[in-house]
């Protein structure tokens, strides 16, 4: 029963940073908005291995290309591989104490920029104004506050 | 990976992971290209966006409960200081159209002299804008009303000041503005003082004139309207004025900077042209360049 009412969250979570990521900001804003649907494949990838891989990521990412409205594909690669990398290094990234964790989203919040920055390159699109270089720290930021709400609501529900 | 075990010997899992990034890596970059070449991938793009409309819908619901409340919360003063502008403003409107409609008929006995072909009438339907926001690189606009309410694909959006793009996708509730700033949009466009033929281009954010002959009469301050060519746009909308020329790369033309006249940052509310069919060719008018209206400036695809 618990099992199942918490699978119920990884959904949810994945709707809300989609949500998230729609919202109108005042356009002063718009360049600090956290990328928040890879916050949320980041943590699930991490906690959550077993039911979230590379498949999990590719298919949010492609959701969020249809919701938003950009090439299809991009941000479903651009999750993808972010994905890999956690993959890679998630032994060492669950015991990081958070404020290293957070960094180490940071520096994958910007690889995320590079990679997204080369596709449009390749495809001559237009580049994001120089601004939304920042988003990556606001997003390594939140890491911390987000990774221990999403920690209490999955134990919370595991203790019933 | 405990140290002890030695150097790290390659695990199967690895192997496996890489190979599945690959395949993904490879379908995404498939998508990518197709998608970016347009074809038979937009036709599923079309029908998987259907999932996500509830999503825009739900984005866009505190756009609208702010506009509300904001409309709630409006003190007395305020609504009456609003009340006086719109009234000055109609006041003005108001003579403005009769001074036009006098015009309309004179032009319409003339035309009726000349044997030319009656234009289409065309009448307009307004549309809220869905406040969400897309992909930043891209300028595009959601609207709040679809297929249902009769939107239809290629439909003239266009607000108080003028042009402001076409629709390019229609879903039931929703629909999307390709806006003129997007790099995609080109535009034919004509001096409105002299009926010059020029292009208007895109750029991301803002609006170019490009290929300009140097030996042209184009001035810094020309109003630039539509000249309905190419069919889509009816003619003589206003596009913007120009705002700077400089010659470019080859020297042998100019590029001007466009400062478009429609509101392309967020308003509330946008108009629809609906044209009723009849197909005719005049060339460039120029109306007053302010706020034509709808039912004078007709023209049809």
């Amino acid at each position: 029963m618990s099992r199942w009412r918490h699978n119920w969250v990884m959904p949810l979570s994945v709707l809300a940073a989609l949500l998230l990521g729609l919202l109108p900001l005042p356009d002063l804003l718009t360049p600090f908005r956290p990328y928040w649907l890879a916050l949320v494949v980041a943590y699930w990838v991490i906690e959550k291995p077993d039911s979230a891989g590379l498949g999990f990521a590719f298919l949010c990412g492609l959701l969020a290309d249809l919701a938003i409205g950009g090439v299809l594909g991009e941000q479903a690669l651009r999750l993808t591989v972010m994905a890999f990398i956690l993959d890679r290094f998630r032994a060492r990234l669950r015991f990081f104490p958070l404020s290293q964790q957070a960094l180490a989203i940071g520096v994958l919040l910007l690889n995320d920029r590079i990679v997204s920055a080369a596709i449009h390159l390749a495809l001559g699109e237009p580049q994001l104004p120089a601004s939304f270089w920042w988003a990556p720290i606001l997003g390594a930021l939140l890491w911390a506050p987000l990774y221990l709400l999403f920690d209490a609501i999955r134990l919370g529900r595991r203790a019933r | 990976m405990p140290s002890y075990a030695g150097p790290a010997p390659v695990r199967p899992a690895d192997v496996a992971g890489t190979l599945r990034l690959l395949a993904y890596l490879a379908l995404g970059v498939a998508l990518i290209v197709l998608d970016h070449r347009g074809g038979w991938l937009q036709q599923i793009r079309g029908k998987a966006e259907m999932l996500t409309e509830p999503l825009r819908w739900v984005a866009g619901l505190p756009g609208r409960i702010g506009n509300s409340v904001h409309d709630d919360a409006a003190t007395r003063s305020r609504l009456a200081d609003d009340n006086r502008v719109l009234r000055n403003a109609l006041l003005i409107s108001g003579a403005r159209l009769a001074r036009l409609q006098a015009a309309a008929n004179e032009n319409a006995r003339l035309r009726g002299m000349l044997g030319a072909v009656e234009r289409g009438e065309l009448d307009v339907q307004l549309a809220p804008i869905l406040n969400i926001d897309l992909d930043p690189t891209r300028q595009r606009l959601v609207l709040g009303a679809g297929s249902g309410t009769g939107v239809r694909m290629g439909q003239v959006v266009i607000d108080a000041g003028g042009v402001l793009g076409q629709i390019i996708d229609v879903k039931p509730a929703t629909s999307t503005v390709l806006l003129l700033t997007d790099p995609d949009h080109a535009l034919p466009a004509a001096v409105a003082r002299n009926g010059v033929r020029l292009v208007v281009y895109g750029r991301g954010g803002r609006l170019e004139l490009a290929n300009i002959p140097l030996s042209s009469d184009v001035k810094v301050g020309d109003s630039v309207v539509t000249s309905g060519l190419g069919g889509r746009f009816p003619a003589g909308f206003p596009i913007g004025t120009i705002a700077a020329l400089r010659p470019d790369d080859s020297r042998a033309f100019l590029l001007g900077d466009l400062r478009p006249a429609a509101q392309l940052d967020r308003g509330r509310e946008v108009l629809l042209l609906r044209l009723n069919a009849t197909t005719s060719r005049p060339a460039a008018a120029a109306p007053p360049a302010t706020a034509p209206a709808p039912a004078t400036a007709g023209e049809s695809r």
